[in-house]
């Protein structure tokens, strides 16, 4: 009974997902099979689906989604490190905040894909600076969360530590990181969507290989069904890693209910 | 452990005004001795347990205990039971009354403490509940036995019962007193409940507001374990009522 109710409720909110993208195929396939949409920029739907599909079996297709995967994985990565520590030690340390807080205020506001030509200039056309680029466009949001997160500690909760005089240490793990925790992970989420416009771009500028590469090639190759399997790509992929990592944070912050 | 308040006054500066929360505010405590302090909503009650503690300071007077002037680097051998729950939303139950115990121990000694301390507070089959699992009540327990667990040589309790049921409360004033004559505790307990104060004071510490003074202190001379309905405490019970309200000696009447 539980178990069918529980089916019916999941069924519900999928078709209640799904109706939407539903009516946008369906006129997306009207539009180009009637010739109201131009074939040469839209591909028809059965187009698209069947050179996804030969892409998928001939390999091809895996590889651009790996390589990708490869660099958001690196760059984000290492983003996330000095992300979480550069922002725990400002986040901790008002001199640090005091003597940052004019840079970052600065720096931050100019989007990662700025630098890209930037990146190719010192690092080079290859994998580097498309690492860097992601490093950094993950950075700054996680940068700004963790500061937050450490620096908006309950003092009522601090003032438990210090009535059962608890080590600095002890106060920083069982207090302090906690409750920065729920801020982090949106930091982190944050990253990681950057992260993945990140790679796209960069791709599109400068690699033989990913999703971003997909885009530029179909362009320049007037393959349009290979530019919308990029564009599509990139869609699903996003989405999967969101609910990944919403999943992932639900787990690790199980104290806030609901938390989202 | 004795401590002696010697005229604290406590200033707040709000806005461009400075409001005056106490105002030589002396007492002295001897080692072992209950106190209870009544007093309006807004006099300075936990304003008063916070300078105790060290958590806050005079701007004038001092608290001196056991002989040593608190200020914010004494070692505190001092428990507070803060006036909200103030539990990590994060620890369950167990872990939450665990981060109360300060001495050195084994797991297998905390483990057993931990135990001891949820049954006392009746919680037991809650050792794993977080704390937004439970109800205000129930988190107030939780905030009890964390600060009886690391057993202080004094315990400031700020309103510790006020969202208890009439029967879980008189348990645990109960337990409190027990506690209190094994381990000779200094007790400071504020409360809104002239019946607890009376029933667990040696002394009741009526304060008024605006400022906060203290206004009067009344001896309980009665034996443990005290009878809440006998005549002696009602004699006492309108002493303290008669103090809140002075003018109507006929509503002290009409009270008991
Ligand atoms: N940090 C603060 N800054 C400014 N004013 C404060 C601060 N803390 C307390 N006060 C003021 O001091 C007064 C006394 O507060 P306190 O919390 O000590 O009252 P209380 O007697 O414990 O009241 P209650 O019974 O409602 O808990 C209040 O008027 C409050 O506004
Ligand atoms: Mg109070």
């Amino acid at each position: 009974m539980k178990e069918d109710s529980k089916f019916k409720e999941y069924s519900g909110s999928f078709l209640l997902a799904i109706w939407i993208p539903a009516i946008l195929v369906v006129l997306w396939a009207i539009g180009t099979n009637s010739g109201a949409l131009n074939n040469s920029i839209f591909p028809t739907p059965q187009r698209l689906f069947s050179s996804w599909k030969e892409m998928i079996l001939s390999g091809k297709y895996l590889n651009h989604v790996l390589s990708s995967f490869g660099r958001v994985f690196k760059g984000f990565f290492i983003g996330s490190l000095l992300g979480i520590t550069t922002g725990t030690i400002i986040g901790l340390f008002a001199g640090a905040k005091k003597s940052t807080v004019a840079l970052i205020g600065m720096l931050r506001p100019i989007p990662a894909i700025a630098l890209i030509p930037l990146f190719i200039l010192s690092l080079g056309i290859g994998e580097t600076s498309k690492v860097a680029v992601i490093t950094l466009g993950s950075f700054w949001p996680i940068l700004i969360n963790t500061i937050a997160g450490l620096s908006t500690t309950d003092p009522k909760l601090l003032e438990v530590g210090t009535i059962f005089d608890k080590s600095k240490r002890e106060v920083l793990f069982r207090i302090i990181f906690p409750s920065a925790a729920p801020y982090i992970f949106t930091g982190l989420r944050l990253g990681v969507s950057s992260s993945w416009t990140c790679v796209v771009a960069a791709e599109m500028i400068a690699a033989s290989s990913g999703i971003g590469y997909l885009i530029s090639y179909g362009r320049e190759m007037a393959q349009p069904a290979t530019l919308f399997i990029g564009v599509f790509s990139m869609g699903i992929f996003g989405l999967i890693i969101e609910l990944l990592v919403i999943n992932l944070q639900k787990k690790a912050i199980y104290w806030v209910p609901n938390a989202k | 452990m004795g401590i002696e308040i010697k005229n604290v006054k406590k200033v707040f500066p709000i806005k461009n005004s400075n409001i005056e929360v106490l105002k030589d505010v002396d007492l002295s405590i001897a080692d072992g001795e209950i106190i209870s302090i009544v007093g309006g909503s807004g006099c300075g009650k936990s304003t008063l347990l916070r300078i105790i503690s060290g958590l806050d300071f005079a701007t004038k007077g001092e608290v001196v205990i056991d002989g040593k002037t608190v200020d914010g680097s004494t070692k505190k051998d001092i428990g507070v039971v803060f006036q909200e729950p103030r539990l990590f939303p994060w620890s369950t139950v167990e872990k939450n009354i665990e981060f109360g115990i300060t001495d050195k121990l084994t797991k297998e000694e905390k483990k057993k403490k931990v135990k001891y301390y949820i049954d006392l507070v009746g919680l037991t089959g809650f050792e794993k509940a977080l704390p937004h699992q439970l109800s205000g009540g129930m988190q107030q327990r939780v905030n009890i036995a964390r600060s009886l667990i690391n057993e202080p040589k004094a315990l400031l309790l700020d309103e510790p019962f006020g969202a208890l049921d009439a029967f879980t409360k008189i348990n645990l004033q109960n337990e409190v007193l027990k506690i209190w004559e094994k381990q000779k505790t200094t007790l400071i307990i504020v409360t809104h409940d002239i019946d607890e104060a009376i029933y667990m004071g040696n002394r009741v510490v009526v304060m008024s507001s605006k400022p906060g003074v203290v206004k009067k202190v009344i001896p309980v001379e009665l034996p443990r374990k005290r009878n809440r309905t006998g005549t002696d405490f009602a004699y006492i019970r309108r002493k303290v009522y008669s103090e809140f309200f002075e003018e109507t000696e006929e509503l002290a009447e009409y009270v008991i």
